[in-house]
């Protein structure tokens, strides 16, 4: 079931338009290609001559590369070139914000091939490419890799004692406190301070502080990382690759191979999911060096082991929130304390999640303090709303524990707290125009909400969810055709319906179908500089990019329409796409015929680099019922509220929203990397590590809320990330209310839920 | 050493040499160009690699190329007839049942032969049916509907 909701209470500027384009369902554009195995991902290319790659992984979580000896392998038949971190130019100290995190060169370098040390199980030390993927794979197994074994460092509180295991000698805390004398695993520590704690932990009635610790999980994407390298004879470099932007691989590739942009073309394909963790670069810059070794193209696919051991997962926390709130249900206080395992190099997802701790209500007073921290697990990337959904267990847990305590309904101690337009978050910023509160009012009118649940060992569970999404670059170029249709060149890597909703905008714009829109994703020599497809951007910036395009087109047709009717443009007037002056009128269609054959060709342009956040919430309206004798949570119904701003093509917003939940319900429930006493992953399948299957879940009930964000021109606001968020906290607290047990660890799997409960009865 | 093997894929009759460590997926892919199926796991976890094997739905990664001497095979490159996509096809593009898009061949050859079987599938015999099939983006919501609706689709026509 979907609803779409507008807010009731809409000032005048915003009184909801009427659009024929947008808020419409058509079929997109690349669907055809999509359901009869057309569609051309990475793996798809047999590019001529090329040749396979593969990897030789440590199988240690923690060591010294002694030496590495590929002489062996490099004699086999067929095996045509090896390469280690010496093929690789020395990194240098250098940060760069790649859209969904910043990435420092030198640490990237390494991860890329280990460098003095192995780092984590499955980091990679050496590659080959051979004539075959079989040879290759034998030949990778006959490069020997002398290590002295280190011992390792899995959890972040482990990692983060004095006496843990150092895995970067040199690393020094990053603090706004006094930098520390000596190294540490602590990268850095950031803080977050708003009013006097002191004060408004005094004013509070109740306070409740509770610890919460959460496991490692994977973004899961089915299409494991792969990619064709081509290093020509001329220098020029070109990579074919399953990536989320493909201007941020040339970016990386640039530098950690030393070279121009300008030498570089990334192809991005269709790419099979990656929801923040194809932005970071693996096997590029590895299929690049083999390539330019061997003269011939180099395809490298990583195994689902691979992908599990050796690419980003999302970090495991431990957390511990306080909040104090007074006996009328107003929330006083809060305190965070949030340690992230940022895996083996620094720069884990900490920052978003101290800063989405609190984002969803309005405190008066309250400190954060979050800690970075290594340890010998693969370096953590983006997750979808990378860090909130983390924090948002911490947070929704002890808010609802709170509403239980001051006898509130959970929903009415969140309206009465909730953020709204004027609030300051802890950080800093303070909110435009957002819809939380709308959300929460949506869903105490759905009919969920007013169906009561009975039942044995049935809950029932609320939460709210925050993420920013973000603005960044995007061009668009947008070509006139003699028939009076657009063809649309944009750099935006379409994962999830992008294509469609970014043609649906400059549809809109110059009153034409969406059908009438041609949208294509290009290579990097052939669009502007577009950033990744994450940060719930691309419907949001490239979609202006696309209106601004739009724009561009219906300035020249109306000069062109003034040169055929013989008038000032001044005289032109456009209205729904219809071109009126000096009495005559004209479709952008027929007005395009016309001036194909009188005038210069018609080219829009768009190119915008928005700043701002555009504030994305969402609440979730979760059932369950738990199996006394297994422990097992069956989610009996779900139903996700969002505020999307403006739906543009409704189909993909809900499949946004269904999607997102779907990957909460697992990490609820079921995900989590199981890890031995010698650091290995003893879960790296889709069998051990389980995602939910089709058979795990229910429909996901939606409704959209339509609060418009007021720094877009149809009031967009991004909706891939958010519904992530909510999930963890809204089945916790529906666990809760169906066994009486509170739980404070993720994944609340059927082991852990029966032990709690067990626990319970037999008061351990 | 190659092996030779003669097949039906898609109605057409095939010759191809194989080494015997070979999958199905790899020789589909590899040597017949026939992309559509697809690499996830390569251990018969994600059914991205479906295709129907003498009216059978499997996972192409776990059989052996030379099992498909003498055998019927059928992949989503077959299911679009003479220009025109198969109601499932039809109801998976009108329902937004894909978003990435790489697991979708799979699905759509499992649901086929599941209607095929079964035409008129409840909810729970529909997912439990496509339960072998991994998809990450959609929460299986849109594509349980498009089953649905291209079930009731068949019985109407």
């Amino acid at each position: 079931m979907s609803t779409e909701v507008a807010p009731d209470n809409t000032s005048d500027t915003e009184s909801p338009a009427t659009y024929k384009v947008i808020g419409t369902r058509p079929v997109r554009h690349d669907g055809a290609d999509k359901v009869t195995g057309k569609a051309v991902y990475t793996d798809d290319l047999h590019v001529p001559n090329m040749v396979f790659g593969a990897f030789v992984r440590s199988p240690h979580a923690h060591a010294r590369i002694v030496s590495i000896d590929t002489s062996e392998a490099e004699k086999m038949p067929g095996v045509l070139a090896t390469c280690t971190s010496a093929d690789l130019p020395d990194p240098w100290d250098k940060v760069d914000n790649l859209g969904e995190g910043c990435v420092n060169y030198a640490h990237l370098s390494g991860n890329v091939l280990a460098r003095k040390k192995a780092l984590y199980k499955g980091h990679a030390v050496a590659a080959v490419a051979a004539t075959d993927s079989y040879l290759a794979q034998e030949a990778a197994r006959r490069i020997k890799v002398e290590y002295e074994p280190l011992p390792a460092t899995m959890c972040v509180q482990d990692a983060m004692k004095d006496d843990a295991p150092l895995l970067h000698d040199e690393l020094i805390t990053h603090t706004l406190d006094d930098t520390p004398a000596r190294p540490s695993n602590i990268a850095s520590h950031i803080q977050f301070e708003k009013g006097n704690i002191d004060e408004g932990f005094a004013a509070a009635d109740v306070v409740i502080e509770r610890e919460f610790k959460t496991a490692t999980v994977h973004q899961g994407y089915i299409e494991p990382h792969v990619s064709v390298a081509l290093w020509n004879e001329d220098g020029r470099l070109k990579i074919w690759t399953a990536t989320q932007g493909s201007f941020v691989v040339r970016q990386q590739m640039a530098e950690l191979l030393k070279m121009p942009v300008s030498q570089i073309t990334i192809v991005p394909c269709e790419i099979g999911g990656g929801f923040g963790g194809k932005i970071s670069v693996y096997e590029q810059p590895v299929a690049a060096v083999l390539s330019r070794k061997c003269g011939r193209p180099v395809k490298i696919m990583m195994q689902r082991d691979e992908v599990f051991e050796a690419t980003g997962p999302t970090p495991a926390s431990f957390m511990r929130v306080k909040l104090g709130a007074t006996k009328d249900g107003k929330l006083t206080a809060g305190k965070a304390w949030l340690a992230f395992d940022a895996g083996a190099f620094p720069g884990g997802v900490i920052g978003p999640g101290a800063m989405c701790v609190f984002s969803c209500y309005d405190l008066p007073h309250a400190t954060v303090d979050g800690f970075d921290v290594v340890l010998n697990k693969p370096k953590t990337q983006a997750y979808r709303a990378p860090g909130s959904t983390h924090v948002a267990f911490a947070t929704e847990c002890v808010i609802d524990e709170l509403a239980e305590r001051l006898k509130i309904d959970p929903i009415e101690f969140r309206l009465n707290n909730a953020a709204k337009e004027g609030t300051r978050r802890v950080d800093g910023p303070v909110y435009p125009r957002v819809g939380l509160v709308e959300c929460l009012q949506a869903i105490q009118e759905s009919d969920h909400w007013k169906t009561p649940l009975t039942g044995p060992n049935r809950g029932r569970g609320v939460a709210c969810g925050f993420w920013f999404n973000c603005g960044l670059k995007s061009s668009v170029t947008a070509n006139v055709n003699a028939d009076g249709t657009v063809t649309l060149v944009e750099g935006s890597t379409d994962i999830g319906g992008t294509r469609t909703s970014i043609a649906m905008q400059l549809a809109e714009t110059l009153g034409i179908t969406a059908e009438d829109v041609i949208p294509q994703v290009v290579d990097t020599d052939s669009v502007g500089f577009t950033d990744v497809t994450g940060g719930s951007r691309t419907t949001f910036a490239t979609g202006l990019a696309a209106h601004e395009a739009a724009l561009d087109i219906q300035k020249q047709m109306v000069e062109q329409a003034a040169q055929i009717w013989e008038c000032s443009p001044d005289e032109v007037t456009v209205a729904d796409g219809v071109y009126q002056g000096n009495g005559k009128s004209l479709s952008f269609k027929a007005l395009a015929v016309e001036a194909d054959k009188v005038g210069i060709p018609i080219v829009g342009r768009g190119v915008v680099d928005p700043q701002c956040s555009t504030n994305a919430f969402a609440v979730n309206l979760v059932d369950v019922e738990v199996d006394p004798e297994t422990g097992k949570v069956t989610i009996l119904r779900f139903t996700v509220c969002q505020d999307a701003g403006q739906a543009i093509h409704p189909s993909y917003v809900e499949g946004q929203m269904q999607g997102g939940s779907a990957q909460g319900i697992g990490w609820a429930l079921n995900e989590e990397y199981f890890y031995g006493d010698d650091g290995h992953m003893r879960n790296a399948s889709f069998l051990d590590y389980r995602i939910p299957t089709c058979y795990d879940l229910p429909m996901i009930d939606t409704i959209i809320v339509e609060v418009p964000n007021p720094d877009h021109p149809y009031g967009v606001r991004g909706v891939g990330e958010v519904p992530i968020v909510p999930p963890p906290p809204a089945i916790a607290n529906a666990i809760y209310r169906a066994t009486g047990v509170r739980f404070f660890e993720l994944p609340m799997s059927p082991p852990t839920v029966w032990h709690a409960i067990k626990g319970q009865t037999t008061g351990e | 050493m190659k092996t030779h093997v003669t097949t039906t894929v898609n109605g057409a009759t095939v010759e191809f040499l194989c080494q015997p460590r070979q999958s199905l997926l790899e020789v589909l892919r590899d040597e017949l160009s026939l992309t559509g199926c697809k690499e996830g796991c390569n251990n018969g976890n994600c059914g991205a690699c479906t295709v129907m094997l003498d009216g059978v739905p499997v996972d192409s990664c776990l059989v052996l190329a030379v099992e498909a001497e003498g055998a019927e095979i059928e992949t989503v490159e077959g299911i679009a007839e003479q220009g025109h996509l198969h109601p499932l096809q039809q109801c998976f593009l009108e329902g937004a049942a894909l978003q990435c898009g790489i697991c979708t061949p799979g699905f759509l050859v499992t649901a086929k032969a599941l209607l095929e079987k079964n035409p008129q599938p409840s909810e729970q015999e529909i997912r439990f049916g496509l339960a072998g099939n991994l998809c990450r983006c959609t929460g299986y919501d849109k594509i349980v509907r498009a089953v649905q609706a291209a079930s009731r689709t068949s019985s109407e026509s």
